[in-house]
């Protein structure tokens, strides 16, 4: 059932990669999608959702564990001719010239050496480097490196550009400069170049860019939804028609559908035992969380924001800003929805506490809302001499999550309890101690 | 319009004017000619005839110390370009298959505990089999040893270094389709080339010490001297000469002098261009003989010629070997991130079979010394070499105490690290058992106990590398962090616990790793000492494998060995190894 119209279509696509010690890590989960000539896709999701994973598949770096994934109606089982890829990490050859970076893609197509300089040498004009060509990436900014990764990924002529996150690593002003320019050369034909898909953690930059974004959610990652981008370019940030879709992706993004931390945050019981126990903690420190909470207060908000403005207010990337949107829901402290969050009585009466007092409001609500908070307490507790070592909870916690998840919510969980002063943490011995034991 | 032409990636001007002869040439010229004429005279020398038993004489008139050093020269390099070679093949299989990895890494451990004399002994009699009636078997011994103490450090650094190869650009080169053999030479071997580079010029410092060592042996009572330095000052020893031990040192002076300008420093300078950044402060400005390398006319015109020959070599023979490769199987299916495809129940009986073979070399070794030799020599070689460990981790407690000191005293000051530096390596190159001679003069002459005072000359050309390493480490200590200590006015005892030692920690261990090694090593050479028909002994292991080779008595020299080898692993897995990744985890100023 190819579609020839297709450039890349997806079925049934899985991906599992083996997890520490027992069963696979499902990453990707039954992902459907095509890509059409003429069309710019974005991708969406948290970090840590699979878009780098799914990217790397179409692109014929990394083997799906099951599904099709075809390349104009081939079956794709290694690094797609035709493709060209660019990195967030820019990966660049250090030792190579720009010149040599450029025809690195050539090399291996056999061009003849005299048009390989020409082509590269075009490329490089195209994208703005003429007079680098004998420079070394270390002597360019980060702007320039990442326009030698263009020049290198466009000097093969790609129908298709798979881009990860390009412009994550540049500052505002240049990742701007470039991205303009690189839908400027697609848009005038400049290149021939047929469609591009591109992996983003930046709203606004897939909003202006795309013509369709893709929502992943995560755990496992799917495809979760699909907003279609209408407007007409070049595309201007404060327009109401780009403010409603920026809006409309906050609102998709924030939303978890099911997920144990959203059932809490909204109140549900039957979250304190049994394999609830296990669930994940957001990277959220202390000390930003209480700042947001404290901005969420401001008369600016008093008590509820708006999230794409939150981001700007805050100057926050939003992954950062979902980060402890997550952490304030798991906490109770706060809802989201609607593209909006709202502080509950306990996230106002945080805010309105002194250091003390937040800290036992913190403390009583980790408790009650993070169950590993309170069986770790418990452990403490139970045992004559108050200790336990960390390698106990990690086995427990092993046996839900993998190896490294674990590792992390832990050390997460370490660093809410000790702000709330629950119980204090020996890093040289790796153990837990109760922070007052006659209290207990 | 600007002209432009394109060579090297570089706008140029046109190329007839860049190969023009300049100023540069006049340097160039007579140096490379001259370099040629050098290794055709050397080379003659290696393949002159030569029958075991055969007096080698050597004269220690000075006028001949320049041919001496040229011989001892060209074993160095042969040795090093042998290595380098090694260490492509053995580091890259280890690298690349899982299973090959499993055989070679232990096999590399052991390797590099054995002590070079015992490779020289056990294997010499074979090497003069190899090639009977020409000195080339003597020769190749010789050369063999110098290798075996490069190659271990060499290859250990190549393949450390493969396995961090990034995995952006590993992507970036599957991406646009750079086959396994493209990969290795244009990916993974210059990352890999500043640390290898490094290790190399380490090891060729180290590497001094041995060629002196290993050219005036002695094999089953039988004395072989090839002509070199180090056979002219074993000469000297025997006939009491210590001007003539003068002038050797002039000599070494000069040649490791000529091997840090001309080679040392250019390579470094040209390695710096595979890292992934600019390190300030490192580079110590270009040295002259690369600027001449890069300049003159005559080097371009070699270059031209070398890049034609390169891509002719490239369609024709590489390309043929591609092919083999290819038909093989080599590469195949690294596109993509495959997880391992081998049954587990394939990897348990690999491992098996593995355990067995170790076993059975275990066994026959263990019968080759228990045929001869009783328990009570075993336990008796163990304690010898308990002997030796002590005085080895005092010397590197002694050394610490000195140089520490000393070392952050010079790394905290940046124009002074910068000097010192090169004096530093410079001395670490020098082989210190030129020197065994004077101490031990000094020792007959004020009747001092060779037990102890035989001891610091295990140490002589290895502390070299805890000052290095010490001045290196402190060097690298953030500006700010002595801001702070200034500004919150701590007391010299709490500046030194908890800023300096912490700073330095991992880097000296390093150091002090490096040293220990090299100690271990040198007591076979410094445990047991000759000046003229005079020996001197200090009971230990190293005297013990000296003794047993010179007698050609192959049982003990095996379980001398042995015993070493258990000494040196043991040491390094229960102690520099627990106190390095201590380090590493505790004590890093990265993520603070
Ligand atoms: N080679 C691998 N082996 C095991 N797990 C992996 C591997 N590569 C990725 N993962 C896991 O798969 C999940 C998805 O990773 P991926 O890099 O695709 O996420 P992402 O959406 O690109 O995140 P980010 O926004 O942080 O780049 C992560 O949890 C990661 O830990
Ligand atoms: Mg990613």
């Amino acid at each position: 059932m190819a579609d020839t119209g297709s450039l890349i279509e997806i079925d049934h696509l899985y991906k599992t990669y083996p997890a520490a010690d027992r069963g696979d890590r499902l990453v990707l989960d039954d992902v459907n999608f095509r890509l059409v000539p003429g069309e710019i896709v974005a991708v969406l999701g948290k970090s840590g959702s699979g878009k780098s994973t799914f990217l790397r598949i179409i692109a014929g770096l990394s083997e799906p564990s099951k599904g099709d994934v075809r390349y104009r109606g081939r079956p794709v089982n290694g690094p797609v001719r035709g493709a060209g890829m660019v990195f967030q990490s820019f990966a660049l050859f250090p030792w190579l010239t720009v010149l040599g970076n450029v025809e690195l893609g050539l090399e291996a197509l056999k061009v003849p050496k005299e048009e390989r300089r020409k082509r590269a040498e075009a490329a490089i004009d195209l994208i703005g480097l003429d007079g680098f060509e004998s420079a070394y990436p270390k002597e360019l900014s980060g702007g320039m490196r990442q326009r030698v990764g263009f020049a290198r990924a466009l000097v093969i002529n790609p129908d298709v550009l798979l881009l990860d996150e390009p412009f994550s690593a540049l500052d505002v002003l240049t990742a701007e400069t470039l991205r303009g320019d690189l839908v400027d050369l697609w848009r005038d034909r400049k290149i021939p170049t047929q469609s591009i898909l591109m992996v983003s953690h930046n709203i606004e930059e897939s909003v202006e860019m795309a013509d369709r974004i893709l929502i992943f959610s995560s755990d496992p990652g799917r495809i979760r939804a699909e907003i279609r981008v209408p407007l007409p370019r070049p595309r201007d940030w404060n327009s109401p028609g780009f403010r409603h879709i920026v809006d409309q992706v906050y609102t998709l993004l924030t939303t978890t559908p099911g997920g144990a931390a959203g059932k809490r945050a909204r109140g549900e019981p039957g979250a304190a035992e049994g394999q609830e126990f296990a669930i994940r903690i957001p990277d959220a420190p202390t000390q930003q969380l209480s700042a947001l909470i404290d901005t969420l207060m401001e008369d600016r908000y008093k008590g509820r924001a708006d999230l794409p403005d939150l981001a700007e207010y805050q100057n926050l990337a939003v992954d950062d800003l979902f980060v402890l949107l997550d952490g304030m829901q798991l906490l109770g402290f706060a809802h989201v929805g609607g593209g909006d969050v709202e502080l509950t009585a306990a996230g106002k009466a945080f805010s309105n506490a002194e250091m003390d007092e937040r800290k036992a409001i913190f403390g009583n609500h980790l408790l009650r809302n993070v169950p590993l908070a309170a069986h770790i307490q418990k452990v403490l507790q139970e045992r004559p001499n108050h200790r336990a070592p960390a390698s106990r909870f990690l086995n427990e916690l092993e046996d839900h999550m993998s190896e490294e998840w674990a590792n992390d919510t832990l050390e997460r969980l370490i660093n809410w309890g000790r702000y709330a002063e629950l119980f204090a943490y020996d890093y040289d011995t790796e153990t837990f101690r109760l922070e007052d034991p006659e209290e207990g | 319009m600007m002209m432009r032409s394109m060579l090297w990636g570089q706008p140029v001007r046109r190329w007839q004017d860049r190969l023009r002869p300049n100023f540069w040439d006049l340097v160039a010229f007579p140096l490379l000619f001259g370099l040629l004429a050098l290794i055709v005279v050397g080379a003659g020398g290696m393949t002159k005839p030569f029958d075991l038993g055969e007096p080698q004489t050597i004269s220690l008139d000075p006028r001949n110390l320049p041919y001496y050093a040229l011989r001892t020269v060209m074993r160095m390099l042969i040795a090093l370009a042998v290595s380098f070679l090694f260490t492509l093949i053995y580091a890259a299989a280890a690298a690349k298959s899982r299973m090959a990895e499993k055989i070679l890494i232990p096999i590399l451990d052991i390797l590099q505990s054995i002590p070079i004399l015992s490779f020289l002994t056990i294997t010499v009699t074979g090497w003069i089999a190899l090639f009977p009636g020409s000195l080339l078997g003597p020769e190749c011994a010789a050369i063999f040893a110098i290798f075996t103490s490069q190659a271990w450090n060499m290859t250990f650094s190549l393949y450390q270094s493969l396995r961090t190869v990034p995995l952006d650009l590993q992507e970036a080169a599957r991406m646009y389709h750079v086959g396994p053999w493209g990969r290795f030479w244009r990916l993974e071997l210059p990352h890999a080339m500043p640390n290898l580079v490094w290790n190399m010029m380490m090891s060729v410092s180290g590497g001094w010490f041995f060629v002196v060592a290993a050219e005036a042996f002695s094999v089953a009572g039988q004395n072989i001297t090839l002509p070199g330095v180090g056979s002219y000052i074993a000469t000297a020893i025997d006939q009491r000469n210590l001007l003539a031990v003068g002038y050797a040192v002039v000599m070494m002076l000069i040649v490791i002098l000529a091997y840090d300008q001309l080679f040392f420093r250019p390579l470094l300078s040209w390695s710096n261009k595979f890292k992934p950044e600019h390190e300030p402060g490192i580079d110590a400005g270009r040295p002259w003989f690369l600027t001449m390398l890069q300049k003159a006319g005559l080097v371009r015109l070699f270059r031209i010629g070398f890049a034609a020959g390169g891509q002719i070599w490239d369609q024709t023979i590489g390309a043929a070997f591609k092919r083999g490769l290819g038909a093989l199987g080599v590469g195949r299916g690294a596109a993509m991130d495959r997880v391992s495809s081998t049954p587990r129940w394939v990897e348990r009986a690999y491992d098996g079979l593995l355990l067995l073979v170790a076993g059975y070399v275990v066994y026959r070794l263990g019968s080759v010394v228990e045929a001869r030799l009783t328990f009570h020599e075993v336990l008796r070689v163990f304690y010898l070499g308990f002997l030796t460990a002590i005085r080895v981790l005092v010397l590197i407690a002694l050394a610490t105490a000195v140089w520490v000191p000393i070392g952050v005293w010079i790394g905290l000051r940046p124009k002074l690290t910068r000097r010192a530096q090169p004096i530093v390596q410079f001395l670490a190159a020098f082989p210190a058992n030129l020197f065994f001679p004077i101490a031990v003069a000094l020792i007959l002459r004020f009747n001092a106990n060779p037990e102890i005072w035989l001891s610091p000359l295990m140490i002589l050309g290895t502390q070299w590398y805890i000052l290095f390493n010490v001045i290196a480490g402190a060097a690298s200590l953030p500006q700010d962090f002595q801001y702070v200590a200034r500004n919150l006015g701590v007391s010299r005892w709490v500046w030194w616990r908890r800023l300096i030692i912490p700073a330095i920690f991992p880097a000296y261990i390093t150091g002090a790793l490096t040293a220990a090694g090299g100690s271990w090593n040198a007591a076979i050479v410094s445990e047991w000492v000759q000046w003229g028909a005079t020996t001197l002994t200090a009971t230990g292991i190293g005297a013990y494998i000296k003794e047993a080779s010179n007698d050609g008595d192959n049982a003990r020299l095996i379980l001398g060995t042995l015993v070493l080898c258990v000494y040196v692993i043991l040491l390094n897995r229960l102690f520099w190894r627990r106190l390095y990744d201590y380090a590493a985890e505790r004590m890093r100023l990265d993520d603070v």
